[in-house]
Parts: C-alpha cells; sequence; structure tokens
C-alpha cells in the first residue's frame, strides 16, 4: 500500500475535521443529557419524591375492637374474645408436605380446608400467610408454639371474634355477626375501608345489624413499607383505632334465662316490658337457636336443622309472629263501647250461647251460654256473646282506632330485625286489601280478636302496658349507648277516660283473682304482687258446623300443629303497675291452662329481686315451683358456654 | 511523564513501551469501573457477591486484556482486522443455531467459563474493519459508489444477523457506529444526506398511510410501534418499567437520597437494576450530582480519545480510535437516553457500569487498541 504524502495530508485534515465535528456533537448530546438529567431531578424532583414514596408506603388498616352488648345490670351478652387461628407461610415452611403433616399431629386439621390453604398458597405470593386453621384452642395455639423449631413457617395468630356466651337466650334480639359480604357493601354508597377487610365481622340481624355502624367503631392504620412484590419490609409509624360504641340493653339476662327455662320445648315468646320508661325487660322467642354457629359459619346440616325445625327456632317470634289475639283483644272493644259512651258497668247483655245476625249464628265458647252479663263478668268470664254486642253497637272503625291507639297494627321502633305491623283491619283497609265491603260478621269476627286481626307478642304487651298506665308508653331495647342514656319511651298519656279504664282493669284483675275468671288457677297469692290479666285462645283452624255438631273435639287429642294458640296478657302488681306481659304459646291449647300459669311465673320472676318466695304461688303449684327453682339454681351454677354447647 | 514526552521519535521497545501508554486515560477507565462496582455493591443490598465482586474480577481481566492489545504494534492488529471481521460474522451466524435464548433473544455462546456474546465483539471487529478498509482505500476513492458499497455491505451483514436475534438495540449501535466511521473516513455529505431523506421520508410514507385505505402495516403492528415509542400508553406492561426508573432517577433530587438509600432500587421498583437501569441507581442515591460526575467522566474519555486520534498521523490509528469513541458514546448516550424517557428501550449497557462480562471485555480490548494506536504512533 503506497500513499503519497499530499494523500495523507489530505486525509488527515479531513478526519480532524469531521472528527472535530463529531466530537462537538457528542459533547453537545452530552450536555442535552446532563440537562435532562437537570430538569428531571432539580425542577420535577418533588413529584418524583413523592411518587416514589407513593410507591414505598402502603397504608394497612387495623380492625378496631367491635363495642361490646351488656344487658342492664352490665351482664356481657355480646363478647369479643381472643380468636386464634394458625397460618403458614410458604417460603418459610420448606418442604410444605411435611411441616403440615407435622403440623396435623398437634393440631386438629380439616383435610379440606389443607387442600383449600395449599391451593391458596400455590396462587398467592410465596411470603404472604395463609390460614390453615382457624378459631382453634388456645391448647392446640400453646402446642404449636411449644414446637415451633419443628415447624417452619407455622404461625400461630390472634385476632378478635364475636362471642355470646348466652348461646339461644338472646339469639333472636341481639342477633349475630359474620363475616362482611357483597351484598353488606351495597347497603353503603361509601364503604368503610374497615369493610374491606376479608372476614370482617359484620352485623346480620338484630341488634348487631340495627347498630352496626356504632357497634363497628372506627380503623386505625399503619404505614407499612413495601417493596415492588408487595412485601411488608418494615412498619414505618401506626394509629391507633376506636373501639365501637358499647351498647347497654334494658333486658334483664337472669329473666330472660329464666323465661327460656320455663318455656322449655313450647313454641311460645314472652315480652316483659317495664311500666316506666318502657324498658323491655325481657324479650323472649323459644326455641331458639346458638348465635356462635353462625358465627363460626354454620354447617349445612346445622341450617338445615333449624329450618326444617315446625317449632321455628330462626322465626323471631316476639317481633315477627302475628297471631290472632282472640279473647286479649276484649278490652278493645270493650273500651271502644265505654269511650262510646254506649255501654257502662252496669249495662247487661243476654248470652244465651250463640248471637244471630242475620243468617248467620255466631257462637260463644260456652254453649250453654253466660246468662246476664254485664262488662266485668263477661271479661272476667270471656263471654264472646257481650263483645259481639258491643261490636255490632260501637262500629269496627271505632274499634279499629282504639286498637291502634292501644299499639296494635303499628310497628313499634325496636332495633330487631322483621320487626312487623299487624293487622288493625277496618273497613278501609278491607277495600284496599281485598278491595271488598266490610260485612257485619267481620266486626263479629273482629270484637273477639279473631277474623282478619293480627297481633304480635310486642303489640300485644304495649296495649297491657298502655291499659295499665293510661299513658302511651312504648318499648325500648337499648337502655344506653358508650354510657349515654337514651331518653324515655314512658310516653304521655293518651287521653281515655280514667273511670273506663279503672272498670277494664277492675274486671281484668277479677280474671285471676275471682274464683270465676278464666286464669284463677294462675293466681298470685302474695297480696302486693297481685296481677290483673286476660286470657286468650286463637283458633288455628275453623270450626264447622258439622264439628260444632259432633262436640268440638278437644285440643289435647288433635295433632300439635292443629291445636289452639294460648295467649296470656297481664300486668303487676295490680295497686302499682311495674310490668306488663304478653304470653303466646304456639299450638298450647287454651289461654288460661298454657299461657296464664307462664305468664304468672315470668311476672313473680320479674318483679322479685332474686327467686320468688314459694308462698307467693298457690299451693298446688308450688312442688312444681320448688323443681324449676333447684333446676334454674343448677342451671346458673354452670358456666353459660357450657350450656351454650348443649343448647 | 511520557504522555508529554512527544520529542521521543522512535517508537519505544521492550517493557519500557508501558511508560507511554495513555495513563490518564487508564485511570479514568478505572474511576467509572469503581462507580460500577459501588452500585452493583448497593443495588445487591449490600452484598458484595452478588454483582460487585465478578464484576471486579472481569474489569481486571480486562485490564490485563488491555495491557496485552496494546504491547502488540498496531499495524499487527490493522493486519488482524478482516480475520477479526470474519471470525465475529462467523459467531453471530453460530449463535443464530447453538446460541442460548436469554431474555427471549438468542445472543450469547456458553464457552464454559464465560458467556461471549459474539455482537458485543461485532462493535470493535467493524470498527476495526472499517478503519482498515479506509486506510487501504485510496481516498480519492473514497465516495466513488462502487466503493461505498462495499462498507455498507460490511455494515448491513452483521446489523441484519443481530436484528434477527432479536436485539435491537445492538443492531442500532452497530448501524449507527459503521455509518459513522464512514462520516468520519470523508464519504461525501450527500450520500448521508441521501440516506437521510429516504429514511425520513419512508417512515413518514409509513405514518402517513395509517387510517388511509392504503396503510403500509396492519393496526396491531402500529399499536406496537406506539408503545415502543411512548410506554406511556401502557401503564401497567411496557410503561411500567419506563415509569419507575423516571420516577428513580426524579427522586434523587439534587444530591440524592444517600448511599444505598434508595428506595425506588432497593424496593425492587426499578427493573434491571443491576444492568440496563443502573444508571436509575445512580441518579437515586448520589442526584443529580452523581449522575453529572458520571457524565464527565465519560465525556472526559471520550475527548482523551477524540485528542490521541487527532494527534495520530497514521489513518488507521486514527479512525480506529475515534470509531472506538464513538462506540463508546453511543453506548453511554443511547443507554441515558433510555433510562430517562428521552428514547424507547432498546437494550443498551451502560459502558463499564452495567453488569455483564462480554460487554466489559471488549470495551477493554477496545481501549486495548486505543493504547496500541497511541503507543506505536508515528512520531
Amino acid at each position: 500500500m503506497r500513499r503519497t504524502s499530499k494523500d495523507s495530508a489530505d486525509s488527515a485534515r479531513r478526519i480532524t475535521r469531521r472528527g472535530m465535528i463529531l466530537g462537538g456533537v457528542q459533547l453537545g448530546f452530552a450536555t442535552v443529557l446532563a440537562m435532562r438529567m437537570r430538569y428531571m431531578q432539580v425542577d420535577q424532583g418533588e413529584e418524583f419524591r413523592l411518587l416514589a414514596e407513593e410507591n414505598r408506603v402502603n397504608l394497612r388498616l387495623i380492625p378496631p375492637a367491635r363495642g361490646q352488648i351488656f344487658d342492664r345490670n352490665g351482664v356481657v351478652i355480646a363478647a369479643n374474645e381472643p380468636a386464634y387461628r394458625i397460618t403458614v407461610v410458604r417460603e418459610d415452611a420448606g418442604d410444605l408436605e411435611s411441616t403440615i403433616a407435622r403440623l396435623a399431629t398437634l393440631v386438629e386439621l380439616d383435610p379440606s380446608e389443607i387442600e383449600r390453604a395449599i391451593a391458596e398458597m400455590q396462587r398467592s405470593a410465596p411470603f404472604l400467610p395463609v390460614t390453615v386453621a382457624d378459631r382453634v384452642s388456645w391448647d392446640s395455639v400453646s402446642r404449636v408454639a411449644a414446637n415451633a423449631p419443628a415447624l417452619p413457617g407455622v404461625n400461630p395468630e390472634v385476632g378478635l371474634s364475636r362471642h355470646y356466651p348466652h348461646g339461644e337466650i338472646y339469639a333472636h334480639v341481639v342477633g349475630y355477626v359474620q363475616p362482611v359480604s357483597e351484598r353488606d357493601l351495597a347497603r353503603y354508597e361509601d364503604p368503610d375501608p374497615v369493610l374491606r377487610i376479608p372476614r370482617f365481622q359484620f352485623g346480620k340481624i338484630g341488634v348487631e345489624t340495627k347498630y352496626e355502624d356504632m357497634l363497628r367503631g372506627r380503623a386505625g392504620s399503619k404505614r407499612v413499607e413495601v417493596n415492588a412484590a408487595g412485601r411488608v419490609m418494615r412498619e414505618l409509624d401506626r394509629r391507633e383505632g376506636e373501639a365501637g360504641a358499647d351498647l347497654q340493653l334494658t333486658v334483664d339476662t337472669r329473666l330472660q334465662d329464666y323465661i327460656h327455662a320455663r318455656l322449655g320445648d313450647e313454641s311460645a315468646s314472652v315480652v316483659v316490658m317495664d311500666l316506666e320508661h318502657g324498658d323491655l325487660l325481657a324479650i323472649a322467642s323459644a326455641p331458639g337457636f346458638d348465635p356462635n354457629k353462625f358465627v363460626r359459619g354454620i354447617s349445612y346440616d346445622d341450617y338445615g336443622a333449624l329450618q326444617g325445625d315446625e317449632r321455628a327456632p330462626l322465626v323471631s317470634k316476639t317481633v315477627q309472629g302475628f297471631y290472632p289475639p282472640g279473647s286479649t283483644f276484649k278490652m278493645v272493644t270493650a273500651l271502644a263501647a265505654l269511650e262510646a259512651g254506649i255501654t257502662g258497668p252496669g249495662n247487661t247483655v243476654w248470652c244465651p250461647g250463640h248471637l244471630k245476625v242475620g243468617s248467620r249464628r255466631f257462637h260463644c265458647w260456652k254453649r250453654a251460654g253466660h246468662g246476664h252479663m254485664n262488662l266485668e263478668n263477661a271479661l272476667m268470664q270471656s263471654c264472646d256473646v257481650y263483645f259481639y254486642e258491643m261490636a255490632l253497637r260501637v262500629g269496627i272503625d271505632k274499634i279499629a282506632e282504639m286498637g291502634r291507639k292501644l299499639g296494635l297494627g303499628a310497628i313499634h321502633d325496636v332495633p330487631m330485625s322483621a320487626v312487623g305491623e299487624g293487622i288493625m283491619p277496618d273497613k278501609a283497609w278491607k277495600r284496599e286489601r281485598w278491595n271488598q265491603e266490610w260485612r257485619i260478621g267481620d266486626t263479629v269476627n273482629c270484637s273477639i280478636g279473631q277474623g282478619d286481626v293480627l297481633t304480635s307478642p310486642l303489640q300485644l304487651a304495649v296495649m297491657t302496658a298502655r291499659l295499665a298506665t293510661g299513658r302511651s308508653i312504648s318499648p325500648r331495647l337499648v337502655r344506653s349507648i358508650d354510657g349515654v342514656e337514651e331518653p324515655s319511651r314512658g310516653g304521655e298519656p293518651i287521653g281515655l277516660n280514667e273511670n273506663h279504664l279503672r272498670w277494664i282493669r277492675a274486671a281484668m284483675y277479677d280474671v285471676s283473682n275471682n274464683r270465676r275468671g278464666t286464669a284463677y288457677r294462675s293466681r298470685i297469692i302474695a297480696e302486693e304482687m297481685r296481677m290483673a290479666g286476660k286470657t286468650g285462645t286463637s283458633q288455628v283452624r275453623n270450626i264447622t258446623a258439622a264439628e260444632r255438631a259432633r262436640g268440638v273435639t278437644r285440643n289435647e287429642d288433635l295433632p300439635w300443629n292443629r291445636r289452639d294458640h294460648g295467649l296470656f296478657v297481664n300486668y303487676a302488681p295490680y295497686d302499682n303497675p311495674r310490668i306488663a306481659v304478653a304470653t303466646i304459646v304456639e299450638h298450647g291449647g287454651g289461654g288460661s291452662s298454657a299461657a296464664a300459669p307462664i305468664a304468672r311465673d315470668v311476672t313473680l320472676q320479674a318483679l322479685y329481686e332474686g327467686d320468688p318466695p314459694v308462698e307467693a304461688y298457690p299451693t298446688a303449684d308450688r312442688d312444681r315451683i320448688q323443681e324449676l327453682q333447684e333446676n334454674l339454681r343448677q342451671r346458673r351454677q354452670m358456666a353459660p358456654d357450657e350450656r351454650t354447647s348443649r343448647a | 511523564m511520557s504522555y508529554l514526552e512527544y520529542t521521543v521519535k522512535t517508537v519505544p521497545g521492550g517493557w519500557r513501551k508501558a511508560l507511554f501508554l495513555n495513563w490518564p486515560l487508564i485511570v479514568l477507565l478505572a474511576a467509572v469501573a469503581c462507580v460500577g462496582f459501588l452500585m452493583l455493591y448497593s443495588v445487591a443490598g449490600g452484598q458484595i457477591g452478588t454483582w460487585a465482586e465478578p464484576q471486579m474480577k472481569r474489569f481486571l481481566l480486562g485490564l490485563a486484556l488491555m495491557f496485552v492489545v496494546a504491547m502488540v504494534p498496531i499495524w499487527f492488529w490493522r493486519n488482524m482486522s478482516v480475520l477479526a471481521y470474519l471470525i465475529s460474522v462467523g459467531l453471530l451466524v453460530m449463535v443464530e443455531f447453538f446460541g442460548s435464548v436469554g431474555m427471549g433473544a438468542q445472543r450469547w455462546i456458553d464457552l464454559g467459563f464465560m458467556r461471549l456474546q459474539p455482537s458485543e465483539l461485532m462493535k470493535i471487529a467493524l470498527v476495526m474493519v472499517l478503519a482498515a478498509y479506509y486506510d487501504w482505500l485510496p481516498l480519492k476513492k473514497t465516495s466513488r459508489p462502487l466503493w461505498v458499497i462495499v462498507p455498507v455491505i460490511l455494515i448491513l451483514i452483521p446489523t441484519g444477523l443481530v436484528l434477527t436475534q432479536p436485539d435491537l438495540g445492538t443492531a442500532i449501535l452497530l448501524l449507527a457506529g459503521g455509518g459513522l466511521m464512514m462520516f468520519l473516513a470523508g464519504v461525501h455529505w450527500a450520500y448521508f444526506g441521501a440516506v437521510i431523506a429516504a429514511g425520513v421520508g419512508f417512515v413518514s410514507t409509513v405514518f402517513k398511510s395509517r387510517g388511509t385505505d392504503w396503510q403500509l402495516l396492519k393496526d396491531y403492528q402500529f399499536r406496537r410501534i406506539d408503545t415502543f415509542l411512548d410506554p406511556s400508553t401502557d401503564p401497567l406492561g411496557a410503561g411500567y418499567h419506563i415509569t419507575q426508573a423516571k420516577i428513580a432517577m426524579g427522586s434523587g433530587g439534587w444530591t440524592g437520597r444517600g448511599f444505598m438509600q434508595g428506595t425506588q432500587s432497593r424496593l425492587n421498583f426499578l427493573p434491571e437494576k443491576h444492568t440496563d437501569f443502573i444508571f436509575n441507581t445512580l441518579a437515586e442515591e448520589f442526584g443529580f450530582v452523581g449522575g453529572v460526575s458520571l457524565l464527565v467522566l465519560y465525556v472526559l474519555i471520550l475527548v482523551f480519545c477524540i485528542i490521541s486520534a487527532l494527534q495520530n498521523r497514521d489513518r488507521f490509528s486514527s479512525l480506529l480510535t475515534l470509531g472506538i469513541g464513538l462506540t463508546f458514546f453511543l453506548y453511554f448516550a443511547v443507554n441515558m437516553s433510555m433510562v430517562m424517557g428521552l428514547a424507547p428501550v432498546v437494550g443498551v449497557p451502560l459502558p463499564l457500569v452495567s453488569y455483564g462480562g462480554s460487554a466489559m471485555l471488549v470495551l477493554m480490548i477496545a481501549f486495548g487498541l486505543v493504547q496500541s494506536a497511541h503507543v506505536h504512533r508515528p512520531r
């Protein structure tokens, strides 16, 4: 390769020139890079710093402790107890299968749960803990902790879970909580972020759901540093949450417990209302169910058994159960007649055992008839014909108006689920409901609480309370929220003639204290505690004319679900009323035989501090009462949880 | 200092040659490598064994290779250029058939003790063969069409092979490096003007055809180009990484968040934090000051190469030194543009800093050539 010197010199110049140009371009570009760096890091630095923080810092919610629920004496009804669960972190567990096998020797593990847990572990990030056993006992937890070295990646964790120490007796009142569902979230326009925590407990029925927002409290939060994969690197700071508000109910656990024990296997309900503030001292529906099972997640079989039970344990009979009030309605008819000025205490009606209205015969329960009846006797002996006559004179609209004044056909503001309205029929109602004209026979039926009249035990208790006080007293279930007393619901006077009320009350006194009264056998002996009441029997079936001719079949001979409902309403003490009670025993037979004895026992239990003396009961009942009291003492000595597990 | 002894007229012999090396350049290279070790130590979370130590060993090996290459006279390397080019092309073809697949592309051959990326080797071989070609070609023929075709073919063969791997980043570096070599050699302006005009015309025609009935590409192809050019249109896919990289860089501020305190890299938000995106960790932890410092080191290396080249009266040496400086520039310029969100992400490492064996060794050999040209320059 030969080159001339000119060639070489020319080449060197050209390289020099182009080299300089290119060098200049390179330096220029380096300057551009430096300027870009300055723009990003200095001018936009703050924004990027914020974005980096947003990446790095994650807000985690700390679930708040749910507010507790107490009874009027401070006994815990709904508590939070530590719930232990065992979690496994896949990446720490080493050989997952053998670790879980070792764990299974210490803790009872459900095979299907294990399968689910392993599947979940394989789906999620290896550092995330997955629950393999929920709600394990303290013993299991301590066994796991003691064997920790042999169980890599296995951690016992503790949280809070709702527990109902009294089991079934408050199932319908307080209800229960369950993990929050999509449907619950749909209730809120902007759900509290704490509800997004998986398996967060949310009130499903009863007070738990009606006061959900107060009981829930406010979530705390902690800021944690996470990496790109979401693993928590460290905690930066935390803000503690606020526990939910504690509720104090008006119920008395001793009384509620007594009622459930007294009702035994009956399908029945009892409402006890205090006459000063309207406090519901007891509101019991039997049989109940164990709400703790629902909290844990009830098995399909258990739920099926509850649903299939003919005694309807899932139904809250006190507010949701509606029954024809039967003769307990007669006070309404009588008071309507008195207020209309149609009758007086001396006015009598002849009862031949039936009343002919048009072509139809309406029978009295006593086929032979009661003879001459005045108001007092008619209520005491529950003569039907007297009230047929009164109703025909005063008309349905006035009766219905009186019923509503006394709290029938109305939804009472009680924080329980499925509180119903019932039916207090009148002419307008029938036109609207059935598009039919009211007939005279309807009035006759309604006058003794049959026909279309439907009332709940709660409404009957309110009616009795208003008769006893003359005030528009309403039921109150929540006594205080976080120590702040709720307003009294004692009510204002209804504006009924005090004389009329006194005549009704006197007749009710006779029902259980006059030898001829329908509830005389269930009277209270103790002078200062005597009660006034009214029996009622509501037919479940229609009695046909043919059947009546044959002679009505006795209740004991009928299958259970075709027997009459027994009702009893009462208040006590007569001289100084403190409580009103409504009792309904489904298919229990008559009011005097099925409901009145229960109502009397409950009334005495409510009036005395502690167990009432046997001397307060009629001699015939004393042995039975003593036995029951003995049983109850034993029941109370058992830990509540043992009772629950048996229930 | 021997570097300043221009008066020495003869090429020194034996071990005395070592005194005539471009020592400031060596110091600069070592300084950049040290920045690399520091950052690799940091992104490994304070572990020296993960990335920093292997990188140090490679640098020492590279330094040794550089000395060996520098000791051999430059005319030997000129004579080896064509062979080096042919071997590199051969290896590229081999990688096509026997190469290991990594990151979705066939890029390396496993030699047992190291993984060789022939595409890295090709960057230097192409510079060598083009420098040798223009050294051989009489100057007046430089701009004749026939003699322009030859280097174009020399450039397009390896570019095409690398593109099929597919390794877009290296292909761009080869194409740009080769083209600029031709520019340096003195090929007439008109050729470059014509190629640029044709390229612009073609690209704009393709984009103008979009949405018309003579559309040249399918819709999904256009969408892919969109995402490539502007990753923010795909914030959860391709855009996620570049967004995180920009956050890392921007959050550094003036002086950075402190050594090993960069949350974006420490918490793994930063992708490829030890290779392509290592500059973002530097910028996050040492801020604007740290980033510009590295940039200044790079520019100084560049300046030393250019000075050395312009002082050298041997045409091959001069072209080779400028070409290697250019390749080095393209490396860091493309990488930095990419991690700052100025250019699409094409997968080009930061020279001497990113973790990676082939690139480090090949660069050190290349600077060995620069040193050889410097030592054996005609005086």
